[in-house]
């Protein structure tokens, strides 16, 4: 029964010539005390039934998502001779890092009406519905956060970082910074050729604070007034601590 | 050493928050304040969230103020009675400045508030102290002008008259209990203890003896900022206690490097050192609100939840 099963989810895909077969380094981050970024290599291999087809050549993309959420954008103007902040846009969804990597310059490996529809490229990744009718420019805060977070190295768009050879064996790694958010890290690897994708393949990267800095956050969230109270215990014991410690060393 | 900050997300070096810590220690063991409106300011400059530098500043002051204080205890030079009324006001004082602090921070304008108090407060304070330690140091120059005692006014026609023995005062409560309220807006809103206010407050406003000012000033804040550093751990959860440890340790060790500094030199120089500190701190902050900043834009969680 399995086995009749499995024939008819086979002859149900999509007849897909070349395949992805994926390895990465860690499928794990974890956010340690002394946690200062982290460098993930992916690396993987086409698989194909037969021989390398004609015309342009495979292309890969590989793109890593940090959970999305929704963040205010706020813009200062001037006001009373200092900066304040006045108008503000939500966006609906922006992912916390966003990282894509690619083989070749990104508008020849993948075409427009291709990115709409896988959301590859930084922009398309960004989900903003509505704006106050007040804001006329809402597309000028949308580009505010793709800059603020390129700039912190939120958003990568490594263009022909992914190294690729022999139309088989890929490889690239990619650097996240030490201000991660936590959760899982959609990762998205497609092939393309003439800038149409012809295979995709996806998996997920678990970014975790650990030890410490897990049990200080769950607690600062879950039991705020029991870590309130230990952050002023811990304060006052290091308070009567240093006094008794410098009061025996000038009697010493 | 790198070190991961689990509440305010960013990795920082740990020895520069150690540092830091020992600085300011230093001062404040130089010039006899908790270091509370020198340290926030520091921590915006090294790039932690204003958020989480008040919040967690109220717990490190929780500290270093625990740590004066019992050494004014054993002089007995604590008035406990004026500070349980200072203390009342305070505790009212943080809750609305907690209050004012969560529905700014819900309109985007809580990091501008915060700015816009330091530079306010470090501007007069620092000015204040700048031009009076200026006249002393001129003074001491020509003896024979003795200051004068000031005169007794409004605040004792007031009502609501209490013995405070300690300080060898029979006032009514209203000024001190104002004075408290005061003092705890700011301690929530600023993430300072508030001595550099409370302490000119208490010798030229409630006419404390000098002697028992600061020792009660510590007893007052102690309760203050442990009260709003719970209230920031519950509602905003802001306060960061890794940040903490790291800023405690430092700094418990540098007020007392800075306490035997502080004797070797003269009071009107310590002074107006600290002014010319004070005045550049809050130079910088003013600098940053007027200049036109290199990313207009800025991004927040979404509020409301």
């Amino acid at each position: 029964m399995l086995r009749w099963l499995a024939i008819l989810v086979a002859l149900a895909m999509p007849a897909s010539a070349e395949e992805v077969v994926l390895g990465m380094s860690q499928d794990k981050v974890a956010i340690t005390a002394n946690f200062d970024g982290s460098e993930i290599l992916i690396f993987g291999a086409v698989k194909r039934e037969e021989a390398i087809p004609e015309g342009d050549p495979l292309q890969v993309i590989v793109a890593i998502q940090g959970p999305s959420e929704p963040i205010t954008v706020r813009r200062k103007e001037k006001r009373f001779g200092i900066w304040v902040n006045t108008q503000s846009v939500d966006v609906d969804a922006a992912p916390s890092f966003y990282a894509v990597a690619t083989s070749a310059p990104f508008d020849e490996v993948l075409g427009s009406t291709e990115d709409l529809r896988y959301k590859i490229s930084i922009p398309s990744a960004i989900r903003s519905v509505g704006a106050p009718m007040t804001v006329q420019d809402s597309q000028s805060f949308t580009d505010a956060v793709i800059r603020v977070r390129k700039a912190n190295s939120l958003f990568q768009l490594n263009e022909g970082s992914v190294e690729f050879s022999q139309d088989t064996l890929f490889k690239t790694s990619i650097a996240m910074p030490a201000n991660l958010t936590e959760g899982a890290y959609r990762t998205r690897i497609y092939l393309t050729r003439s800038g149409v994708v012809v295979s995709e393949y996806e998996t997920e990267i678990d970014v975790r604070k650990v030890g410490l800095e897990r049990w200080l956050y769950t607690l600062s969230r879950q039991q705020p007034l029991i870590y309130g109270l230990l952050s002023l215990a811990i304060a006052i014991f290091s308070g009567w601590a240093a006094s008794a410690i410098f009061t025996g060393l000038r009697r010493g | 050493m790198q070190i991961y900050l689990p509440i305010a997300e960013v990795s920082v070096n740990a020895f520069l928050l150690l540092g830091l810590g020992g600085i300011v220690g230093i001062l404040s063991g130089m010039f006899g304040v908790g270091g509370g409106f020198l340290m926030t300011p520091l921590l915006f400059f090294i790039g932690i969230p204003p958020a989480v530098a008040v919040a967690t500043e109220a717990n490190q002051i929780v500290a270093s103020s625990f740590s004066g204080v019992l050494a004014h205890v054993k002089r007995k030079s604590v008035d406990f009675r004026m500070g349980t009324v200072l203390l009342i006001g305070g505790l009212v004082g943080a809750a609305l400045g907690v209050l004012v602090f969560n529905y700014l921070k819900s309109m985007g304008q809580v990091d501008l508030l915060v700015k816009l108090c330091y530079v306010l407060f470090l501007g007069i304070i620092g000015a204040l102290m700048f031009v009076e330690s200026l006249n002393a140091i001129r003074r001491s120059k020509k003896p024979g002008s003795a200051p004068k005692r000031k005169q007794r006014g409004w605040i004792h026609a007031l009502p609501f008259k209490m013995r405070f023995r300690t300080s060898g005062l029979y006032i009514s409560v209203i000024p001190p209990l104002i004075v408290g309220v005061c003092v705890g807006i700011l301690a929530a809103i600023m993430g300072v203890g508030g001595g550099f206010i409370m302490v000119p407050a208490m010798i030229y406003l409630l006419g404390m003896p000098t002697k028992v000012v600061v020792g009660t000033s510590l007893f007052q804040i102690i309760f203050v900022t442990a009260f709003t550093t719970l209230l920031h751990a519950t509602t905003n959860f802001t306060v960061d206690m890794v940040l903490a440890v790291l800023l405690l340790v430092g700094g418990v060790f540098g007020a007392q490097i800075g306490t035997r500094i502080g004797t070797k030199l003269k009071a009107e120089q310590l002074r107006i050192l600290l002014a010319i500190m004070v005045l550049t701190v809050c130079g910088k902050l003013a600098f940053d609100l007027l200049v036109m900043p290199s990313e207009l834009y800025s991004l927040g969680a979404t509020g409301g939840h």
